[in-house]
């Protein structure tokens, strides 16, 4: 495990995403130190621009302070991300990996099931998802875990569809293992690598969908959120430009930084890529 | 006047490389109409001397010091331009790879014809192409031409590729491993063929082997290459019969004998191992609409194996005969016939009621490779099965160093992982899983194939002696006759599915009864060679 770790910190690119990603969950853990009260309050006059009042990063049209709503924002946006993201890499891994195993008419079966997911646009069925069983961050969650399992599902067939050809799995048949175990310990990790790409980049999409659905109006009504921010400031861009542009801001790092750890993450976990003499 | 002649040629490695340089102070020479064999294992520096030649070095690799002389200019310093017009027309080369050499998108005639045209000879293009296809032996021409190369096999394709090199009458034929790809029979055809048009146009040929029985058969002049250095060159019959270099007489001790070394006849005992009608039926395409094809992989292959004996399963590819290793262990299931292990029909066995049996039943692969995990560490990897059939892991383990003793690697790799190892090395690992387990029965299926002849002799030796201590009775699946000859004590011949001959080594090899056996016997090649270490 250590030396993961410190293959993950040769990536100077995911050194520098874990440090970011590791920024925006300390705002989030810590927001309601840096922010006592409620983010819905009124913290000073509407419409002022950043550092005035009092308010780093100015205040909204009813004057809440847009940092304020940032800081929870974080809380929503990577609860999202991380919830939904785990329930469709488990959903896409389980499905990917009994069709690209047992094959046949199972495999045909799955697919065909994938397939009716990814003809219907994404953005619309979470939107209509969300609309059926009423905004909330449960119904959020669960339509954007949804509608980003099919890839998933795609890539995990593929790659053990190819691994399941290998010598080496034919060997781990030939010694007598259970196929859950072939499975899970000769398959699996040599498929983890796109999985891992593939969750933090669902991640970084999750965000955005989430912050997509409350630009809308769809998110939780209860909850501050970047998309929220964004959606409200978005009639005023042109006189009250930090409305946007800052939480637009989060959600540009956030994702990248994601994205940047998942390709280290990959890297570090690929025995051929290690330097040679580094155990 | 030489045709070509490499002077103290060198060119480097990027730094970091397991040596400076990849080739170092490296002479030739070649006449005109005369074939040279280049003879190297891996990684010896033989393509890339082929590649200076025909100025294809990839980048990065700066050319130190030497000169190359091509009819007597220099290609080192000849620009692009004039060395895109020398090859094809002048120099030109063959590939190992027939299957991935031709674009699959071309006719062959049009492919043929396009590489007239590059140099300008598009208007002779109709009139030459049949006549080349003619040369090379192809039937049909008229009709071949206006193919698409996926109808052809791996033979035709190759001959494919020799025809368009010759297209221009070049003066120099580079040859890469031309044959390596490709079945015994056909490779002896592609020899003859190679050694029929020289002769007819007195081209000059650079032939690049790593088989020194190809050597025995094709060269006029040897030189052998060793860790990017010629360590010994000379006329054929010198460098095959009084080699000088201690490389080329380790190299030409290690060739596997294509005369079967009398052995003790195996006691007669009960068969542990007898398949009786066994078939497996491959379907493709077809589906809702219309039937696919079926393709009969095996049939008519009753054999019988007796515990201590090794029985040798030969053919070319494509005969069945992995298929048939595979149904043993039931990686692959065939349709029907019996699969008698002590008595037990295995074929009809779930995969639980199989499960005693393997531990008594194990397989070394073909590719070293793809054969291990390629993330979990060595000893795991031997441990695992005997992990799996209930031994405690600490003493599977402590096992495990023992087997890596046992198969000459040093226990302290225990902790390491595949791809740090040589492909000879990971062929051993592959065998300390397999011998984990205490099988009686070893099914070993090409397990030297991918290797160099070097390390392919040290894995036949290592098999024999562990063979003997264990007691096992092994199968022994190759396409390499003389590998069969050296360590099998009986062989059958598999040809499209259907055992055609079995009986012991010797037998087979100086008496063969079925027409294939003797043609395969043949196209050994180097067969009418004896080496003398």
């Amino acid at each position: 495990m250590t030396g993961l770790l410190r293959r993950f910190t040769r990536h100077p690119g995911a050194v520098i995403g874990a440090v970011a990603l590791l920024l925006v969950l300390a705002l989030a853990l810590l927001a309601p130190l840096l922010f006592p009260g409620s983010p819905w309050d009124m913290a000073g006059a509407p419409f002022s621009p950043p550092g005035e009042d009092g308010m780093l990063l100015g205040s909204d049209s009813l004057g809440r302070d847009v940092a304020a709503g940032i800081a929870y924002g974080a809380r929503v946006s990577l609860m999202v991300g991380a919830v939904s993201t785990i329930v469709s890499i488990l959903i896409g891994v389980a499905l990917g990996a009994l069709a690209g195993y047992l094959g046949g008419v199972v495999d045909d079966a799955v697919m065909r099931f994938t397939e009716f997911f990814q003809t219907i646009p994404s953005f619309v069925l979470a939107i209509l998802l969300v609309a059926i069983f009423t905004p909330s961050i449960t119904s959020i969650v669960a339509a954007i875990a949804i509608v980003s399992w099919p890839p998933v599902a795609r890539v995990v067939r593929a790659e053990f569809l190819s691994l399941r050809g290998r010598e080496f799995v034919q060997a781990a048949e030939v010694l007598g293992k259970r196929p859950l175990s072939i499975v899970l310990t000769d398959i699996l990790p040599n498929a983890l690598s796109p999985i891992i790409v593939l969750a933090s980049l669902n991640t970084a999409s999750a965000i955005l969908l989430e912050s997509s659905l409350s630009f809308l109006g769809l998110g939780d009504p209860n909850l501050m959120s970047w998309g929220f921010l964004i959606g409200s400031g978005r009639s005023v861009i042109r006189i009250a430009w930090w409305m946007s542009v800052f939480p637009g801001i989060a959600i540009f790092i956030t994702v990248l930084a994601l994205n940047l750890i998942g390709e280290g993450l990959s890297d570090a976990m690929n025995p051929r890529l290690r330097k040679r003499g580094a155990p | 006047m030489s045709l070509l002649s490499v002077e103290g040629l060198t060119v480097g490695l990027p730094k970091g490389g397991d040596r400076a340089n990849a080739i170092e102070d490296v002479s030739l020479t070649l006449a005109p109409g005369e074939i040279l064999c280049i003879v190297g294992e891996s990684g010896s520096g033989k393509s890339m001397t082929a590649n200076a030649a025909m100025g294809l070095l990839p980048h990065g690799l700066p050319v130190r010091s030497g000169r190359i002389l091509f009819e007597g200019r220099d290609l080192l310093t000849t620009p692009p331009e004039e060395m895109r017009r020398l090859r094809g027309s002048r120099l030109a080369m063959i590939f190992q790879e027939p299957m991935t050499a031709l674009n699959p998108l071309m006719r062959v005639g049009d492919q043929i014809a396009e590489a007239m045209r590059v140099h300008g000879a598009a208007a002779e293009a109709a009139r030459r192409v049949p006549e080349l296809l003619e040369a090379v032996n192809l039937p049909d021409p008229g009709n071949l031409a206006r193919s698409y190369p996926f109808r052809l096999s791996g033979g035709q394709r190759q001959r494919v590729m020799i025809a368009m090199a010759l297209a221009l009458e070049p003066a120099l034929l580079i040859a890469d491993e031309p044959t390596t790809a490709l079945d015994v029979t056909t490779q002896m055809q592609i020899l003859r063929l190679i050694r029929e048009v020289q002769g007819r146009r007195g081209t000059g040929v650079m032939f690049i082997t790593h088989d020194f029985g190809v050597v025995a058969e094709i060269a006029d002049r040897v030189a052998v290459m060793q860790r990017g250095r010629v360590v010994e060159s000379g006329t054929a019959a010198e460098v095959l019969n009084a080699p000088r270099h201690d490389y080329t007489r380790a190299l030409i001790a290690a060739v596997p004998r294509g005369s079967a070394a009398k052995r003790e006849a195996v006691a007669p005992g009960e068969p542990i191992l007898s398949l009786r009608g066994v078939r497996k039926t491959y379907h493709r395409g077809g589906g809702l609409f219309g039937k696919g094809q079926s393709f009969k992989a095996v049939h008519d292959a009753d054999l019988d194996l007796r515990r201590g004996e090794t029985l040798g399963i030969v053919g070319e590819s494509g005969s069945g005969k992995s298929t048939l290793a595979r149904a043993i262990v039931r990686l692959v299931r065939p349709e029907e016939g019996e699969i008698l292990f002590h008595g037990t029909d295995l074929r009809p066995l779930g995969r639980e009621a199989w499960k005693p049996f393997r531990r008594r039943i194990q397989m070394v692969f073909q590719d070293p490779y793809a054969s291990l995990n390629p993330r979990r560490s060595v000893g795991e990897a031997i441990a695992e099965g005997p992990v799996t059939h209930g031994v405690p892991r600490a003493a599977a383990l402590e096992r495990a160093r023992e087997l890596l003793r046992l198969v000459q690697l040093d226990p302290g790799a225990m902790d390491r992982y595949p791809h740090e190892f040589s492909g000879g090395q990971r062929q051993r690992i592959g065998l300390a899983r397999a011998l984990a387990m205490e099988p009686e029965l070893l099914i070993a299926d090409e397990p030297v194939s991918a290797l160099d002849v070097s390390v392919q002799a040290q894995v036949l030796a290592l098999l024999a002696d562990i063979r003997k201590r264990l007691g096992l009775t092994m199968l022994f699946i190759t396409h390499d006759l003389r590998v069969a000859a050296e360590i099998c004590d009986r062989v059958a011949v598999m040809q499209r599915g259907a055992i055609v001959e079995q009986g012991a080594t010797a037998q087979v090899f100086d008496a063969p009864r079925h027409a294939y056996t003797r043609a395969l016997l043949e196209s050994i090649p180097g067969r009418g060679w004896t080496p003398p270490v």
